[in-house]
């Protein structure tokens, strides 16, 4: 006495397509559409690209695991926008690869955290955060003034940026993309940043967050 | 939003709610043929299935939720994507705002009467002004020495009955009140270089003494916190002092100035060494603001050391150079929220 349910019950290959089909509805509606989306793949008018000291000091801070404490993320309620500032919308973030939006705030979100403090500031507060804040639980992370950059990859950074970028950058009068970096800033890349300390890197990386609603 | 991902949207959504109630469907129905409440024929253990159909409150609440399902996306966006927001009209926030102008406007737009858009985050600021907007506003009209002036007022905020008091004292409350709120804005956005206690660190100044940058008469602290402030920065003069020595000299002129004695270098030489220092610190060290400049360069003839006013820091200070700089906190406070921060920052040194 076989029945038709039978067949998707006792068979798990049989199962396990269905599951698959069932669940990927949800992708396909939710997140397809958003690749075509202009609201999601248009830079907004003031983004942009990280200099090459920047992008170096992004590096580190995902070395590092910041974003594993500190959310890139202000949502549209107006408890985090007083403290933190503007929501953040898709257009500041057309240029991120990969994206560090976060999804836990240990710390404070840092999605607009430039400008907000000075770099002695973030100096003194990345070597010890309970010089300056007496209550933080963060860790130091003092070695960042010790290291220093070599700048070997980060030509090879830049250009790997305008392939990730190429479809998203600014587009000039006759609609051409604009790369993210010149064959110039990307020649240049290896002096800008060897020898300065992944402490400069970095804090140059902050103090650029949020730049573009400002 | 191009119409093809519209309809993308649309068909798999209704076909997913139109899919659940034909499976709903399907599986009321019997098709084992075996009669209902009749035994499947496997028993384990002594446990026997029976063919029962699906409970009715089950299934009912099944039903429920498609109906529900349907509802949902009438009145909220999903069905159509950006196309269409659902009969509310319903947005959580303008997601395509490409600059901070292009969000006032769309912010704007959407709260008039009648644009058709509820959009959620828009709202619930503008209840806020309504209603904190008219007490910064009242605060306002409080000049920054008035609110300053109010410290030492002793006011029971738990008794008060505010509308029983005299006009007098209403202005007191009021001015009492203003202080506190900027006391709490200075913890929340302050305190993180100048202390809960306003008394600074190593770097960040003490807000308690009498020892001020950029000045503190309440139109000098505002604009301070208003457009910010960014030390003329002073350079690293290890070198052209002349190296290690020259550094020890001049550090033990500057510690001379106040009356101290260094145990490095030679305060006679460090003195011609001075000469350098002057344009910024004064003759005699008596610091950018006592000349009336807004340079924010310390005075170095008293005992207060914003970087450390130990003979390794002063050496350190000159060898390297320091750069002071306070960011502008225009845009993330607003004026209203500054005025009061001022009145409070005012209050401190108020002896």
């Amino acid at each position: 006495m076989q029945n038709k349910h039978e067949k998707l019950e006792k068979h798990i290959g049989w199962f396990f397509v269905a599951t698959i089909f069932a669940i990927s509805i949800g992708g396909l509606v939710e997140i397809t559409p958003l690749f075509f989306q202009k609201e999601t793949t248009q830079p907004v008018e003031n983004l942009r690209p990280y200099t090459a000291l920047e992008l170096e000091g992004r590096d580190i801070y995902i070395r590092e695991g910041c974003n594993t404490c500190h959310s890139q993320m202000i949502r549209p309620f107006r408890a985090e926008t007083e403290r933190y500032g503007h929501y953040s919308v898709a257009g500041e973030h057309v240029w991120e690869h990969p994206f560090l939006w976060g999804s836990k705030r240990t710390g404070p979100d840092l999605a607009r955290v430039g400008g907000r403090y000075s770099d002695d500031w973030h100096r003194a507060h990345l070597i010890d955060p309970r010089s300056v804040v007496p209550e933080s639980n963060m860790p130091s992370f003092k070695w960042l003034d010790v290291n220093t950059l070599d700048g070997q990859l980060t030509a090879k950074k830049m250009a790997t940026f305008n392939m990730l970028t190429r479809n998203r950058s600014h587009k000039d009068e006759n609609g051409n993309p604009i790369p993210l970096y010149t064959a110039e800033e990307i020649a240049e890349a290896k002096t800008t940043v060897s020898g300065k300390t992944e402490m400069e890197a970095l804090i140059a990386y902050l103090q650029s967050l949020g730049h573009a609603l400002k | 939003m191009s119409s093809f991902w519209s309809i993308w949207i649309a068909v798999l959504t209704l076909g997913t709610l139109v899919g659940c109630y034909l499976l709903l469907r399907l599986c009321l129905k019997n098709f084992a043929g075996v009669e209902e409440g009749e035994s499947m024929g496997h028993t384990f253990d002594g446990i026997e299935e029976l063919n029962n159909p699906l409970p009715k409150w089950w299934s009912t609440f099944f039903l429920l939720t498609i109906v529900w399902g349907f509802l949902y996306l009438a009145m909220y966006p999903g069905v159509f994507g950006s196309n269409w927001n659902g009969l509310l009209g319903w947005k959580s926030s303008n997601q395509n705002v490409v600059t901070l102008e292009d969000s006032k406007s769309q912010a704007q737009a959407n709260l008039q009467e009648g644009s058709g858009t509820l959009v959620e985050y828009d709202r619930e600021v503008a209840r806020a002004n309504e209603t904190y907007g008219k007490i910064f506003a009242k605060y306002a009209t409080y000049s920054i020495e008035d609110i300053a002036a109010a410290k030492d007022a002793e006011i029971d905020f738990n008794t008060r009955d505010y509308d029983a008091l005299t006009a007098v004292q209403k202005a007191l409350v009021d001015r009492s009140e203003a202080l506190r709120v900027g006391q709490r804005l200075f913890i929340q956005n302050c305190s993180q270089c100048h202390g809960s206690d306003a008394r600074g660190t190593t770097g960040f100044p003490n807000l308690t003494d009498d020892d001020w940058l950029y000045g503190h008469s309440p139109a000098d602290i505002k604009y301070t916190l208003i457009e910010g402030r960014k030390a003329q920065g002073m350079i690293a003069w290890g070198t052209m002092v002349g190296g290690d020595e020259g550094v020890k000299d001049v550090a033990a002129y500057v510690l001379s100035l106040s009356g101290r004695e260094a145990k490095e270098g030679n305060a006679e030489a460090g003195k011609a060494k001075f000469a350098m220092c002057q344009a910024c610190h004064g003759a005699n060290g008596e610091g950018s603001a006592a000349m009336g400049i807004d340079l924010g360069a310390p005075r170095l003839n008293d005992n207060v050391w914003l970087y450390g006013g130990s003979e390794r820091a002063v050496q350190a200070s000159i060898k390297n150079g320091r750069a002071g700089v306070m960011p502008a906190w225009k845009d993330i406070l607003g004026e209203e929220k500054i005025h009061v921060i001022s009145a409070y920052v005012h209050s401190l040194s108020e002896k």
